[in-house]
């Protein structure tokens, strides 16, 4: 941070050029060094493990490529996911990411320094971030200076709304995709600015490497045919334009059609149908320039306007016509929860009941970028000042990445390249004015302190926007030292503030891995929870390697990647009936739910509880989406409404329903808890609610495995009865004998035979 | 407004500057014509016609054939020939599009790829034809001919590396 104002402290003409350059290099370096230790908290403070739920099975998929090969990990169809269908999964992941490591794997290998591929993995992100902060200097330098490129790059090393998804051990897809788009952005300012077509290439290149890396790619299949378009109808049409967009487009759709997973959609899915509209319209619009070359005149101009639009509306029918009947496919769900938040919670419960899809709330938007939100509609403005072609691609790309950031938190991600360059641009145009040493000379005498005052607003945009403008106005300065150094300072502290509160929200809100919890000890000392590793190694120690197991779907990917076990769902949503499946069986009472686990095969079935030690991520928290998604499939047979009591509220304790305790969520999530509490003190502590002393009874499962604090509890199902009996008739015989036999005795509970600890071989 | 721009300062090339002596005659004697017709008060007796014709507004033909008649005078026989390259690729492309309109697109990979090639290299072939000429030198003020044929060639390259790719 102090380095690159520094580095504008060098402006004067007598430091020479090579100077300036070697600050540069060392500037850049020490912004990616910095954002890269920015990154490592979680390593330093839990260990080198992937964290999360996605990047555990990017890190599975990694190894199976670093083991097998590129061409069987192209071709793998993976039989231990989605039991019993299995899943395609080369053909339905962005192999971006993957490839990328294994490449590096592969190369550091050649170079003779073997390192674990998960260390890699771990790393992958850190190391892709000094590179975004590099690309970001470039993009930026395009726009105004490098000393604002500079600081875009500082500000993009460090701005918690990228770390969130980049630190150590977040092997996501995002983790290499941010580098890559704003990479893309650059070549294309590049190519539109040269009007060359290897700049367009490039751009086209590094678009398809984006396509292979990461879904949103449909970003920038958007946003860069809107620039165009903007600039067609600003009457800037030019054949620099032409070259560039022909070529990018041309290329690089033909290029993401490689991707297995992407396929025929650019052609067929309306998301992609913006960019092909445009690229038709602006072969229309250079053929009818060069018309206008052959035949000048007046009346060429206003004609031209009316074939655009003409071609337009046109096109924007025949698109209409296309989707209504049928050929090319509408938008797909995502798509339209952009546009109507209310459209996924009734439509897709599926991709409503994913946290990152809910919309963004406000104080998010300082908490992921701090002062760099109030300085963005400067960095805006002063784009409007001079409007190159380049500052109207940043004016679209914010308009549209404000939008979409308040429509989905995790959009956010998408929103911060732009704001940071904006920001940028806006505190080294400060910086520019306030930072001259001298006082402007010619004026200087005559100026007392009230004029000072007044020049001073026009001068912070006025004086360096460079371009047309300032060689029309005449020079304006700063002329009273106090101005400048009281800006100057100010600025200063509010980037020091800035640099304290990345650090501060990095350090406690980013770093947790969500595999392993921290908490801290009465004494102060930090106490490590471990439950997730202990249940998963528990599964891959003591289970058969073909058991299934059934989860919400949240764990599939933990559950594939640590505990190596088949999962029924996981993360990869592609099939809404079978998570309803597993939805349902959660949701019914114990005799339905064990028809559909026997027909599934299933082993064990995992749950997630946080009653014992107050954590809110649990199942019981979740249970609503399991009931709305099965409902979703099964109307008749799942209902939500029986899930809350009359007075409409979502209770586990005596109010709670009958539907709600015969669910095997809640007996398996609730099974021999009030055994841990003095008699009637039995308290769930996320809920904050005391449960009946009699707890739930379970009849076609048995306990096999709870963890240390109760977090994770794994059942087993029970096979079907040796004499044909069904399992609650076998119960009630078995607990009667006992009954019997104990006469003398306590009162035991029924189904109480297993201890809890019962480790099975 | 650019354009204005580009029209403004579009007769500065009337001498004939270095790039456009090549060893093509028709080329050298070509390029002023071509460069003069662009600015209004130009006494050229293609462009009082043309003008004549657009103000008299009577028939599209008229200006279609002047249009003709113009490109066969002031065209350099370079640009004729990327010229005929590219009808020849939208021919190609339209028999594809008829191809698969017709008898089905069963390898939809490889009427995809086949069509993508003639679509891409039509464009790149264009970007060709739009840089190389003289008359939009102030715009590409950093893209030399030479410069242009290198991109050409290097967007082709990929182009067609991609579509032996996708054609299965």
């Amino acid at each position: 941070m102090a380095s690159s104002i520094k580095a504008t402290l060098f402006k004067d003409p007598a430091s020479t050029e090579s100077t300036r350059n070697i600050l540069k290099v060392v500037i850049l370096l020490v912004i990616a060094a910095v954002s890269v230790a920015s990154r490592l908290f979680s390593v330093i403070r839990f260990e080198s493990i992937i964290h999360e739920f996605d990047p555990w099975f990017n890190f599975r998929a990694s190894k199976y490529l670093v083991k097998n090969g590129f061409f069987d990990f192209w071709n793998w169809f993976d039989d231990r996911t989605w039991y019993p269908l299995g899943r395609v999964t080369g053909g339905t992941l962005y192999p971006g990411l993957m490839v990328t490591s294994g490449a590096i794997w592969h190369f550091l290998r050649m170079i003779s320094l073997p390192v674990d591929i998960r260390n890699i993995c771990v790393l992958l992100a850190p190391g892709f971030s000094g590179l975004t902060a590099f690309a970001t200097y470039l993009f930026t330098a395009e726009m105004k200076d490098s000393s604002a490129g500079l600081l875009a790059a500082a500000f993009m090393g460090i701005a918690p709304g990228y770390i969130s998804r980049s630190v150590a051990g977040s092997y996501d897809n995002e983790a290499i995709a941010i580098f890559l788009l704003m990479f893309t952005f650059y070549l294309w300012i590049k190519a539109a600015k040269l009007g060359s077509a290897m700049w367009g290439g490039l751009c086209a290149l590094f678009y398809f490497y984006m396509v292979s890396a990461w879904g949103g790619y449909v970003f920038i299949t958007n946003l860069i045919p809107l620039h165009v378009f903007v600039l067609i109808l600003m009457g800037r049409y030019s054949g620099r334009i032409y070259v560039a967009y022909s070529s990018w487009y041309a290329l690089g759709t033909l290029a993401s059609m490689q991707i297995p997973f992407v396929g025929f959609l650019p052609i067929r899915t309306s998301e992609h149908m913006a960019a092909l509209g445009i690229f038709g319209l602006i072969q229309l619009v250079a053929f009818v320039d060069y018309l206008r070359g052959q035949v000048p005149s007046k009346h060429f101009n206003t004609l031209l306007r009316a074939i655009v639009v003409l071609i337009a509306v046109v096109s924007f029918v025949g698109l209409v016509t296309l989707t209504v009947t049928g050929v090319i496919a509408p938008w797909s769900g995502r798509f339209y929860s952009l546009w109507d938040t209310g459209y996924a919670k009734i439509h897709i419960p599926i991709i409503a009941s994913v946290s990152e899809h809910q919309p963004t709330a406000w104080p998010s938007f300082f908490f992921d970028l701090n002062f760099l939100i109030w300085l963005f509609p400067a960095g805006v403005y002063l784009c409007f000042r001079q409007l190159r072609d380049e500052h109207v691609f940043i004016i679209v790309y914010a308009v549209m990445s404000s939008y979409f950031a308040g429509v989905m938190v995790r959009l956010m991600l998408t929103l911060t390249p732009v704001v940071c360059v904006a920001a940028a641009m806006a505190v080294s145009s400060i910086l520019d004015t306030y930072l001259e040493i001298e006082s402007p000379e010619e004026a200087a005498e005559e100026s007392d302190s009230k004029k000072s005052k007044k020049t001073k607003e026009a001068a912070a945009s006025g004086s360096n926007t460079g371009g047309f403008l300032s060689s029309k106005a005449p020079f304006i300065g700063i002329y009273s030292f106090t101005s400048k150094a009281a800006v100057v300072a100010s600025f200063s502290v509010y980037l020091v503030m800035f640099v304290l509160h990345c650090t501060w929200v990095t350090s406690n809100a980013y770093s947790s891995p969500s595999v392993v919890l921290a908490s801290r000890m009465p004494d102060g000392s930090q106490h490590i929870i471990d439950d997730f590793r202990e249940a998963y190694y528990w599964l891959r120690k003591n289970t058969p390697y073909d058991a299934k197991i059934a989860s919400w779907w949240d764990y599939g990917y933990q559950i594939g990647g640590m505990a190596d076990r088949t999962t029924l769902v996981d993360n990869n949503t592609w099939n809404n009936t079978h998570i309803a499946t597993v939805g349902k069986a959660m949701a019914s009472s114990e005799e339905v739910s064990y028809e559909i686990l026997r027909k599934h095969e299933v082993d064990y079935v995992l749950v997630i509880f946080g009653g014992l030690l107050g954590y809110s991520g649990d199942d019981i928290n979740k249970f609503l989406w399991m009931v709305r998604i099965a409902e979703g499939v099964w109307p008749s047979e799942v209902q939500e409404r029986k899930f809350f009591t009359s007075r409409g509220e979502y209770k586990i304790d005596h109010d709670a329903t009958d539907t709600m305790k015969n669910s095997l969520m809640y007996k398996m999530s609730y099974y021999k808890y009030a055994s841990m509490f003095p008699p009637g003190q039995a308290t769930d502590r996320v809920r904050g609610a005391k449960l009946p002393q009699e707890g739930p009874q379970i009849h076609t499962i048995e306990e096999a495995f709870t963890t240390e604090n109760w977090i994770v509890r794994i059942y087993k199902v029970k096979d079907l009865d040796q004499f044909g009996r069904d399992h609650f008739a076998a119960m009630a015989f078995e607990s009667g004998k006992k009954r019997a036999g104990k006469k003398a005795g306590m009162a035991g509970r029924a189904g109480g035979k297993k201890g809890r600890r019962l480790v099975r071989a | 407004m650019a354009r204005k721009n580009a029209n403004s300062s579009a007769p500065r090339p009337t001498t004939p500057d270095p790039s456009s002596v090549r060893p093509t005659t028709p080329n050298t004697e070509a390029t002023p014509n071509k460069a003069t017709p662009r600015s209004t008060p130009a006494p050229s007796s293609s462009s009082s016609s043309s003008t004549g014709n657009l103000k008299a507004n009577s028939s599209p033909i008229d200006i279609a054939n002047a249009i003709w008649e113009k490109y066969q005078k002031d065209t350099p026989q370079r640009t004729k020939l990327i010229d005929v390259f590219m009808g020849f690729l939208v021919v190609v492309g339209i028999v594809q599009f008829v191809y698969c309109v017709l008898a089905g697109n069963y390898p939809f990979n490889a009427f995809l790829a086949g069509f993508a090639a003639t679509v891409g290299q039509f464009v790149l072939t264009a970007s060709l034809r739009i840089q190389t000429n003289p008359a939009n030198k102030t715009e590409f003020s950093s893209v030399s001919p030479e410069r242009a044929f290198a991109d050409f060639v290097f967007g082709s390259l990929t182009l067609h590396f991609f579509c032996v790719n996708f054609i299965n």
